[in-house]
């Protein structure tokens, strides 16, 4: 069976997919959260890379390094936040944080 | 003499301005002394314009002072229009408003409000000249309305008393059902020819009884008759015609002098003044003219009644005033437009004369009104009780006096007309002049004959009232006895009116009355073989015989045709059903308009409602922000597949 | 061809797996190491296309750094591991339901709507001498230097970011504030007196 493209983007769909269903899912646990996040970065860069390979553009490729530098900055302030959070409400329940409520 | 004329009408004016504005300024003294030289002046140049075209054989002024807008073609203009009609009219007013501001002087001297009276005086002055100076339509109906707010704030001039508010209100109501169909036949006209301009209407008049109008789809009518009678409907609201003619009697409020000048004299002629003026177009629908014959016809007879069983001296003459209304109405449906006008300036004098003797009356009493508590004055009050004998005399058409050509004249022109209904017209005035003779004579046996009936203090201070109330009586008797036997020959019958009253050929009873017109001598003694002159001896007669030789029969005859006398003590009940039927269902509909309509639909679902269903949407969408992120995560992807969903899958 | 076919199918449902992990962890000790695994199961999945460089970045920067970092914080915190749970089983449906959708449509329009699109790899690999890394330093540093230069800011600004939100000022501890140094004024320190000569002079 050839490995197409396209399986490589349905991967990466189904990756984003499940990432999603865990944010919705994830009630209790902000740290769940943003390791959500880092699989929804995650399947963005499948998608990149299986098109750069496909067009044989490097460019693709760049871009995923990119992102990996940006996704790393998110995730230590993510977790500074996090901690400060923390400090302050002793608890990592995602309930609780619902001050822009209408 | 287009600044002449300009003096007249402004003259009022400015005083009415500066005695009201400035009343408490100058004083009482101040106030009246303004009014009277402005109505002096005013007087003093109507007689000069009256010699000028009357004597000098001047030409008729016809021209624009202002010109305010223009629409399309049509002009809205202040402008004047003189002829002797006219003439004739300024005259009659500014000779009644002066007599009145010198009256005032002594019938209000101890009121409060003594600088507003004459102001208001002085104002209805101005509007009335307005009105029949005018040359447009415009400027008419401006004048109309002008007089109309005056009567309103005049009759309730004491405007603390709930019953004084009740009748100017009540005037001002009647009067606008029928100025709106004042402004009905003001537009139908103006929608026919594109103009205003009496004169331009005028020369029009030929192609308009031509055209027809479609109000109901279906039916086409004449627009002169809708026109004219439209017309005639604002007629019959400020001359009082039936059935609007409610308010009269309820004007009487007012204080006598305004009863005399605007309520007998010259307000309430304004109607007459109207028809007359518009004769080239009444001219050319029978139909109209006789409408307007008929009810007038009804008026007078109907309302005369009335006059017998009425206990307020005011009230008597109010009714008479009526009944002479409904005559002058009378005169112009037969096409005799010149006796209706006739009989309107003679009527202008003896009624205003009859007006300010019940004033003085009043004064004397103390301003008991009752004729019941009245009796035997003749002896207390001598220069009123001659004048009254005057005005009653002249207003019964006693031979030689004024009242006698003018009604006579009249009664002739009705018996010669050719206008559908004629017939009626002419019993109804006929047996009209038994009951004029009849209350007349009663008003005066029961106040200045007969027992004295007042009370022991009020006699003690009976005396004549002072010169300035007594002076205006005097000078109104003198034209009330002379002016009819010096003008009848030139102005009904020597082509006075001539350019100003059109009347088509064989439509013109004055004409064939006067083919036996030979002077006023002939025709005091050719009075004597018609039957108005023995009509007014047996009214004079059975008022002498019921009011002075047996008084206690009145009360016997009430109780025995006491139905009949319910009829006429409740007038016809046609207050009863303007109050009941016709105010109550103007009140209802307005209460629903406002509970059901304004309350409930416009306040409630549109005003409210619509505030509420943006409150119910916000709380909808305000559900959606939970504050929560994944809400908001997930609220996302669902649109996201929705999108593509759509975008894949559409058809 | 079938071995690099079948290695794909392994990797990709190691990956699956592992990402499910994540979410149905009860720990989240146990949740932050399956996303290691599956940040290794991309890793080699990448190496498959031949795309070496970010493979191995990838091990070396996420799992190495950044999800040691998660670790950290996970083990830092002090966790109520039991309430953390509750909730869950009752909207399962319909996120499961989501995801799916997203995921068929997806799919569907990959599969069934792409038309004329050439989603074959190229039958043959790469020249042995083909150097991924190289060929990424040619373009990264000539024609993409400019987002590079930014990348670098955006490291900056996290390291910034994060220490200034969680730094904690302690009682008692003495530092200089530079501002107000440098703000100083003359007449703040210096005095100028006019001392009375003692003797004469």
């Amino acid at each position: 069976m050839t490995i197409t493209t396209a399986h490589y983007l349905v991967l990466s769909a189904l990756l984003f997919s499940i990432s999603v269903a865990g944010i919705f899912l994830n009630r209790k646990n902000v740290i769940l959260l943003l390791m959500c996040i880092e699989l929804m970065l995650l399947a963005v860069n499948f998608n990149f890379v299986a098109f750069s390979r496909m067009l044989g553009d490097a460019t693709g490729q760049v871009f995923v390094f990119f992102i990996l530098t940006v996704a790393a900055a998110e995730a230590a302030i993510g977790l500074a936040i996090l901690v400060v959070l923390f400090r302050n409400t002793r608890s990592l329940n995602v309930d609780d944080l619902d001050k822009l409520k209408g | 003499m287009g600044n002449l004329y300009l003096a007249v009408v402004l003259a009022p004016l400015v005083a009415a301005i500066v005695a009201g504005l400035f009343g408490r300024r100058i004083g009482r003294a101040g106030a009246h002394w303004v009014t009277i030289a402005g109505v002096t002046v005013s007087f003093v140049l109507s007689l000069i314009a009256l010699n000028d075209l009357v004597f000098g054989g001047g030409e008729t002024y016809n021209a624009t002072v202002y010109r305010w807008a223009s629409m399309g073609g049509m002009y809205f203009e202040v402008g004047f229009l003189v002829d002797r009609l006219t003439v004739l009219m300024m005259t009659v007013v500014t000779f009644v408003s002066l007599c009145v501001h010198v009256y005032t002087i002594g019938y209000m001297h101890d009121d409060d409000g003594y600088q507003r009276f004459f102001s208001y005086i002085s104002l209805f002055t101005f509007a009335m000249l307005m009105l029949v100076m005018s040359n447009n339509f415009l400027q008419l109906f401006f004048g109309w309305e002008a007089v109309g707010v005056v009567s309103y704030l005049l009759i309730g001039f004491w405007y603390k008393r709930p019953t004084a508010i009740f009748a100017n209100l009540k005037a001002f109501l009647v009067n606008r059902v029928g100025d709106f169909g004042f402004i009905l036949g003001i537009a139908a006209l103006a929608m026919a020819t594109g103009t205003l301009d009496y004169a331009l209407t005028f020369a029009d008049a030929e192609r308009l009884s031509g055209l027809a109008i479609e109000i109901f789809s279906g039916t086409q009518w004449s627009l002169l008759t809708v026109a004219c009678i439209c017309l005639f409907v604002g007629a019959m609201g400020k001359s009082a015609q039936v059935p609007l003619h409610v308010w009269l009697p309820d004007s009487m409020e007012g204080p006598t002098p305004i009863s005399a000048l605007i309520h007998a004299a010259t307000m309430v002629t304004a109607g007459i003044f109207m028809v007359a003026r518009m004769s080239p177009l009444f001219e050319l629908s029978q139909t109209a003219l006789s409408v307007v014959l008929v009810i007038g016809a009804i008026t007078a007879f109907v309302t005369g009644l009335l006059g017998l069983v009425q206990q307020d001296i005011k009230r008597v003459i109010a009714y008479s005033t009526l009944s002479q209304l409904g005559y002058m109405t009378v005169a112009l449906g037969a096409s005799a437009y010149a006796a209706g006008i006739f009989h309107l300036m003679t009527h202008a004098f003896f009624k205003a004369l009859l007006f300010l003797a019940a004033g003085s009356v009043i004064i004397a009493m103390h301003h008991e009104q009752d004729i019941r508590k009245m009796g035997g004055l003749r002896k207390y009050l001598p220069i009123t009780y001659w004048t009254s004998v005057v005005g009653t005399l002249a207003l019964i058409g006693f031979p030689g006096f004024s009242g006698f050509f003018s009604k006579d004249a009249l009664i002739e022109a009705v018996h010669a007309s050719t206008t559908p209904g004629h017939a009626l017209a002419y019993w109804a005035v006929l047996l009209g002049v038994f009951v004029t003779s009849l209350y007349s004579f009663r008003l005066l046996f029961v106040v200045f004959h007969g027992e004295e009936r007042m009370d022991h203090h009020t006699k003690e201070h009976l005396h004549e009232t002072p010169w300035v109330v007594t002076g205006p009586l005097i000078a109104l008797a003198i034209p009330s006895v002379v002016i009819g036997w010096l003008t009848i020959g030139p102005v009904l019958f020597g082509g006075y009116f001539d350019g100003a009253i059109v009347n088509l050929e064989g439509q013109n009873p004055l004409e064939v009355v006067g083919e036996e017109f030979h002077g006023p001598a002939a025709f005091v003694q050719h009075a004597f073989g018609g039957m108005a002159v023995y009509l007014a001896a047996a009214g004079a007669l059975v008022a002498w015989f019921l009011y002075l030789k047996r008084p206690d029969l009145p009360a016997r005859l009430m109780g025995t045709f006491g139905a009949l006398y319910g009829l006429l003590a409740n007038k016809y009940y046609f207050d009863w059903f303007n109050e009941n039927v016709v105010a109550r269902a103007a009140r209802g509909l307005g209460f629903g308009l406002w509970k059901v309509g304004d309350e409930t639909l416009i306040d409630g679902a549109v005003v409210n409602g619509s505030a509420r269903a943006v409150g119910l949407i916000a709380a909808l969408a305000r559900g959606l922000q939970s504050g929560y992120l994944y809400h908001y995560a997930f609220a996302m992807i669902v649109g996201l597949a929705a999108l593509v969903g759509w975008l894949v899958y559409r058809p | 061809m079938l071995i690099t076919g079948v290695l794909f199918y392994v990797f990709a449902a190691v990956l699956a797996v592992a990402a499910l992990g994540v979410i149905t962890s009860r720990n989240p000790v146990h949740s932050a190491l399956f996303l290691v695994l599956a940040f290794v199961q991309s890793a080699l999945l990448w190496l498959l296309i031949e795309a070496e460089f970010l493979a191995i970045v990838l091990v070396l920067v996420y799992v190495g750094a950044v999800m040691v970092l998660f670790l950290f914080v996970v083990m830092m915190l002090d966790i109520n591991v039991e309430e953390i749970r509750k909730g869950f089983t009752r909207y399962l449906p319909v996120g499961a339901a989501v995801a799916l959708i997203v995921v068929f449509e997806i799919g569907h329009v990959i599969w069934f709507r792409s038309q004329g699109l050439q989603f074959l790899m190229p039958p043959q690999g790469q020249p042995a001498d083909y150097s991924n890394t190289k060929e990424l330093g040619a373009v990264l540093y000539t024609e993409h230097v400019y987002a590079f230069e930014i990348a670098s800011v955006i490291l900056l600004l996290a390291i910034v970011a994060a220490i200034t939100l969680t730094m904690r000022k302690r009682p008692g501890h003495k530092v200089q504030d530079v501002v107000k140094q440098v703000a100083v004024r003359r007449e703040d320190r210096v005095r100028i007196v006019k001392v009375e000569p003692s003797r004469e002079s």
